[in-house]
């Protein structure tokens, strides 16, 4: 009988599975089901290239959608699955239908977390995950008026550096001490509140919401100090919660994120998961987190495939990510969480700069800045649970190619 | 619609068509040509699209930006004719373009 593979989500990591699946010569049944009605596409120009209108949508799109029936990989586009009933094996849909699967693979990401603050719902106040998200957020480049951005991560600051080059005026407001603080050291925050205040945006270090006013629509931001910044749109950008509702309904272990192993399996033999949604193993870093990134997504998404189809492949990557704003490019490899001491490469003034974490002299991550060689390199010594020179990883003079021998 | 060959490191052929405007990155993975993982999608931030131009195209293909160059140092066996094939947009032009894949990405 033929077998029957459903993938609940269809974002990068259900679509690499997907693809994936047919490299392996799975020949069974494939459906993947999508919340959105996009196929599936890459989010991350979402705050950058395509919000400034510098990429056309089809652009977007990971693969042709000729690509999904030429392949046999029944793609159900603006469905929602409310039910995953792992006695019978099936997903029930949103509408009733239930879908019988012999292996499940749970990909159903990670959307922003919700502000709650009074007004949070009033029109204008955006989020930024999909393309019909940004979508929404392009006019309001065209506004010229202020748009307060909430939170100075990723999102915040790819957004903030979109804006300004459209001309509008930028207030971001960043709850903790400094941009960038959950995921990079002092150095790189210092780097890019330079960079964002050079460009002339209004960053608020320590600066709480209290609420947004408007009727209807927001027209003001109001701060726990009592300020009021006037402003024509918001943008919210406080992190994402993985989308673990189906898995822990169906009884799966669930903690910050779907537990699976280090082949992307959960629990039940017959269910896999991959992409943001997971807390997975890392026997690189010797323990368990889950990564919000595109390569995670890609490589976690291949694994889970490999192994639907019989195989045997361990997921066990170096993390990364990267971000665009404005002439600068960061490049992170590895995960910093722990180190116990920083080695910053070059000089903060002259827009490239390297800051490299070690813990008990171990290279655990580097953040990069317009400095692909080190960000390369990085990444082979973090694989490799390599003991650098911090003298030499210091010295922009030095090469360090001389590390990898 | 100018087409593309991409040959493997096995010397298997592939020719695709190429919409101008696209990348010759994008040409690859709309037409599953296996060796070109492209993992950050066209933003010169993983030297995962690494292909060797063909000697009588260099000409017309360009010469790689200084990010681009710096990536290109660190890919697997890179040459003189090396490339990032997300930063090649396809034109008219290159219609008939070859480029060589390396035996792996990265």
């Amino acid at each position: 009988m033929t077998e029957r593979v459903v993938i609940i989500g269809a974002g990068q990591a259900g679509a690499q599975a997907a693809a994936s699946l047919r490299v392996e010569k799975f020949d069974g049944a494939i459906t993947m089901i999508g919340a959105e009605t996009e196929p599936p596409y890459q989010r991350p120009p979402l705050s950058k290239a395509y919000l400034q209108g510098a990429l056309e949508k089809s652009r977007l799109y990971l693969k042709p959608v000729e690509f999904y029936e030429k392949h046999s990989i029944d793609l159900r586009l603006g469905v929602r699955a409310s039910a995953i009933d792992r006695a019978a094996k099936t997903v029930t849909l949103e509408g009733g239908e239930a879908l019988s699967y012999d292996k499940l693979l749970i990909a159903t990401g990670a959307p922003p977390r919700k502000l709650k603050a009074p007004g949070a719902e009033l029109a204008g106040i955006h989020y930024l995950r999909s393309i019909a998200d940004s979508d929404a957020l392009g006019p309001v480049l065209k506004s010229g008026e202020r748009i307060v951005i909430v939170g100075a991560g990723y999102i915040g600051l790819e957004v903030a550096a979109v804006a300004r080059k459209a001309g509008l005026p930028v207030t971001v407001l960043e709850a903790m001490e400094r941009p960038l603080q959950r995921v990079a050291g002092p150095e790189v925050s210092a780097f890019y509140a330079d960079l964002h205040r050079s460009a002339g945006v209004d960053l608020r270090i320590g600066a709480m919401v209290a609420g947004f006013e408007g009727e209807g629509r927001v027209r003001a931001a109001v701060l726990k100090d009592g300020e009021t910044i006037p402003c024509g749109a918001v943008l919210v950008g406080v992190g994402a919660a993985p989308e673990t509702g189906l898995a822990e309904a169906a009884g799966l272990k669930v903690e910050n994120g779907v537990w699976v192993d280090d082949h992307a399996r959960t629990e039940d033999p017959a269910i896999w998961a991959a992409g943001d949604v997971t807390n997975h193993p890392s026997a690189l870093y010797g323990r368990r987190m889950r990564l919000e990134s595109v390569p995670n997504a890609i490589e976690q998404g291949k694994a889970a495939a490999v192994n639907m189809a019989g195989g045997d492949m361990v997921y066990d990557t170096v993390p990364w990510f990267w971000s665009d704003q404005y002439d600068v490019k960061l490049q992170t490899a590895g995960i910093s969480e722990g180190a116990d001491a920083r080695v910053v490469r070059g000089a903060p003034g002259e827009r490239k700069l390297a800051v490299w974490y070690l813990k008990e002299g171990r290279l655990l991550a580097v953040d990069t800045m317009n400095d692909p060689p080190s960000f390369l390199i990085g990444k082979k010594l973090i694989a490799a649970k390599s003991t650098p020179d911090p003298k030499i990883l210091a010295d922009s003079a030095a090469d360090l190619k001389s590390l990898l021998s | 619609m100018p087409k593309i060959t991409f040959i493997e490191h096995s010397g298997a052929e592939h020719v695709v068509d190429a919409d101008v405007g696209l990348s010759v990155m994008e040409a690859a993975v709309r037409n599953s040509v296996p060796g070109i993982d492209a993992d950050c999608g066209g933003a010169c931030a993983c030297a995962t699209c690494h292909v060797y131009v063909d000697a009588a195209w260099i000409e017309k293909t360009g010469k790689p930006e200084a990010m681009e160059e710096s990536m290109l140092d660190f890919a697997h066996e890179p040459k003189e004719n090396s490339r990032l094939s997300c930063q090649i947009n396809m034109t008219a032009d290159l219609d008939g373009l070859i480029v060589r894949l390396p035996e792996f990405q990265g």
